[in-house]
């Protein structure tokens, strides 16, 4: 399968990346070239077998539904790269 | 022999008799961890943390109690989260990032008495076999092709901590393995490295790629370190929900070098067309090696392992788009500057593009293609069903009664740096040939140094062992270990 440049485009706004449109051949050529070379997959007869879903076959554990932290307000925001009034600031969403 | 040159276990036992002291073994390798800034290995140094845990550790020895690894100098994979210690993953979209918690790994050795000297050289997000990817440029192998100055790649992605064991900047690190990680460096390098059964080790605070293959491991001089290591990083842990409940087994007990009777497969498959004479003379000299030891050898055969690398270029891309879908330039590391229109995609679309390196964007891409709606069947459950078929290759061996497994830990001796820089993306894969099958079959694998070749560089082999029994796998690695024989060091240029 080969990815085109509008399929590049599209994968790139999917995955929230800003791509030069003058390096959307490149990544292009580059995509289809990893894809072509997981097509080897379809050579392998998968009739009838599961998809992996668990490295370990065990069942997850659970906890109480507690509350288990808390008031670490300044621990959470002490990394944000923009912190206002307790909160983290992002660019206006809605206009 | 300069006290950062020691085992673990020759430290250990040194410090328990009195004979050394955790301060001065701590000095000696902050001297050369200074020394060996031409390696790039450290990227954050810690020298007031260090000489504080050193100093606590001499005081526990003092007081007769002496833990595993008390007052044993480590090197720490910058994909560790260590508390008010930058933790950046080799990337620029953590530049700035100083987490305010500390992962289960690094708390456990520091409990166990562990010293922190820095933190390790890496690929971004641990993708890359090469540690060219790293934000911090590449780590640079201790070893050369004799009087050849050209600079080696030490592997990746866990290379600051190969290179600095290596060249005995600290006695051990800890590493990482995705794909293959934490051997494919081991053996480029010359040390021993595990990547124990996925879930013996908790993930918790290090930073995710794939997380149904992520598994952190011990980087050592020898199979012995790596068994006292590993028995301090592993055991169940509650905030991570894939780690198992089972109890941890004295590892370095394991270690009696007696293989007698034991059955050792030698995986047809992994016979690739195009090997190097090298490679493959190597292997049968491991076989010779457990022949020797009095282990039974048998051909077996694990069919679909060709159908490893793409899988795993499926599923790990794929967990890794989801899994870095967090760096968006809101809560921590890297946000663009943005111009007075920007909104929050500008911001998200900028931010990703400048803070991630060109190898983890097109894995991201990827990722993001394979789960998107119509090829989401095509690809990723195609690859789940493909490495559903994979791990049962060797639950099969290991029901007709193979103990370990052993073949080549890579396709080639270390390369030079740059050497890949024209290669298309997939070409660099193939150096995980060897090793992504255990990641994706979750199993246990260990790299160990057997032999030089004809330029002077080490070459590994790796044994692959039943989930849980990473006892039994030491201890083949060990018997290993002890006929090899390896003790060549790199020559200091550095």
């Amino acid at each position: 399968m080969s990815i085109d440049i509008d399929t590049a485009r599209r994968v790139a706004k999917l995955a929230r990346i800003r791509v030069e449109e003058a390096d959307l051949p490149r990544l292009a050529g580059q995509l289809s070239g990893i894809l072509g070379f997981m097509e080897q997959l379809n050579e392998v007869d998968v009739t009838g077998v599961e998809p992996m879903v668990s490295v370990t076959p065990m069942r997850l554990k659970r906890r109480a539904d507690v509350v288990t932290d808390g008031n670490i307000q300044t621990q959470i925001l002490a990394n944000a790269p923009d912190a206002r009034e307790g909160f983290f600031a992002v660019p206006k969403v809605v206009e | 022999m300069n006290p950062n040159e020691m085992t673990i276990a020759a430290a250990r036992d040194a410090l328990r008799k009195g004979e050394l002291s955790a301060v001065d073994l701590t000095m000696a390798c902050m001297v050369a961890m200074d020394a060996g800034d031409g390696l790039n290995a450290f990227v954050h140094k810690t020298p007031d943390i260090a000489l504080t845990q050193a100093r606590a550790a001499d005081a526990r020895l003092a007081a007769g109690e002496a833990p595993a690894l008390c007052g044993i100098p480590l090197g720490i994979k910058d994909l560790f989260c260590t508390k008010g210690v930058p933790s950046q993953a080799g990337s620029n979209i953590l530049r700035g990032f100083k987490p305010e918690y500390e992962s289960t790994v690094t708390a456990k050795l520091f409990e166990a008495g562990a010293v922190m000297l820095g933190k390790l050289n890496m690929d971004e997000v641990a993708m890359g076999s090469s540690n060219e990817t790293s934000c911090y440029g590449n780590a640079v192998n201790p070893w050369r092709r004799g009087n050849d100055p050209t600079a080696l790649t030490p592997g990746g992605s866990s290379g600051g901590s190969a290179a600095a064991v290596s060249a005995d900047l600290c006695l051990a690190a800890t590493g990482t393995d995705t794909g293959g990680s934490i051997r494919q460096p081991a053996a480029f390098t010359g040390i021993t490295g595990i990547k124990p059964t996925y879930g013996r080790v908790s993930r918790w605070g290090i930073v995710a790629f794939a997380s149904s293959l992520d598994q952190a491991g011990p980087m050592t001089k020898s199979v012995r370190d790596a068994a006292i290591m590993l028995g301090a990083m592993a055991g169940h842990d509650a905030r991570d929900s894939t780690s198992a409940d089972l109890a941890v087994p004295d590892f370095e007990a394991a270690l009696t070098g007696d293989i007698r009777g034991k059955r050792i497969g030698i995986p047809r498959e992994y016979r690739m067309d195009g090997m190097p004479a090298e490679i493959e003379k190597l292997w049968a000299d491991g076989v010779a090696m457990m022949k020797e030891a009095g282990a039974q050898i048998v051909d077996i055969s694990l069919p679909h392992t060709k159908y490893a690398l793409p899988a795993y270029y499926v599923i790990a891309p794929a967990e890794a788009s989801s899994n870095l879908a967090r760096y968006d330039g809101v809560r921590y590391g890297h946000r663009a500057k943005l111009a007075q229109s920007d909104g929050i995609t500008e911001m998200y679309e900028k931010t990703r593009a400048e803070g991630f390196g060109p190898e983890v964007q097109r894995r991201i891409m990827v990722g993001t293609y394979v789960l998107s709606a119509g090829f989401y069947d095509a690809y990723y459950n195609r690859a789940r069903k493909v490495r559903a078929l994979i791990k049962r290759d060797f639950e099969q061996v290991f029901a007709a009664g193979i103990d370990a497994i052993l073949t080549p830990a890579t396709p080639s001796s270390a390369f030079g740096l740059g050497e890949m820089a024209d290669a298309d993306p997939v070409q660099m894969y193939l150096n995980d040939v060897f090793t992504v099958t255990v990641n994706l079959a979750g199993l246990p694998g260990i790299a160990v140094p057997v032999g030089l070749d004809q330029k002077g560089l080490p070459l590994g082999l790796q044994l692959i062992g039943r989930p849980w029994e990473e006892g039994d796998l030491l201890n083949h690695a060990y018997a290993l270990e002890r006929a090899a024989g390896f003790v060549a060091k790199p020559t200091k240029w550095w």
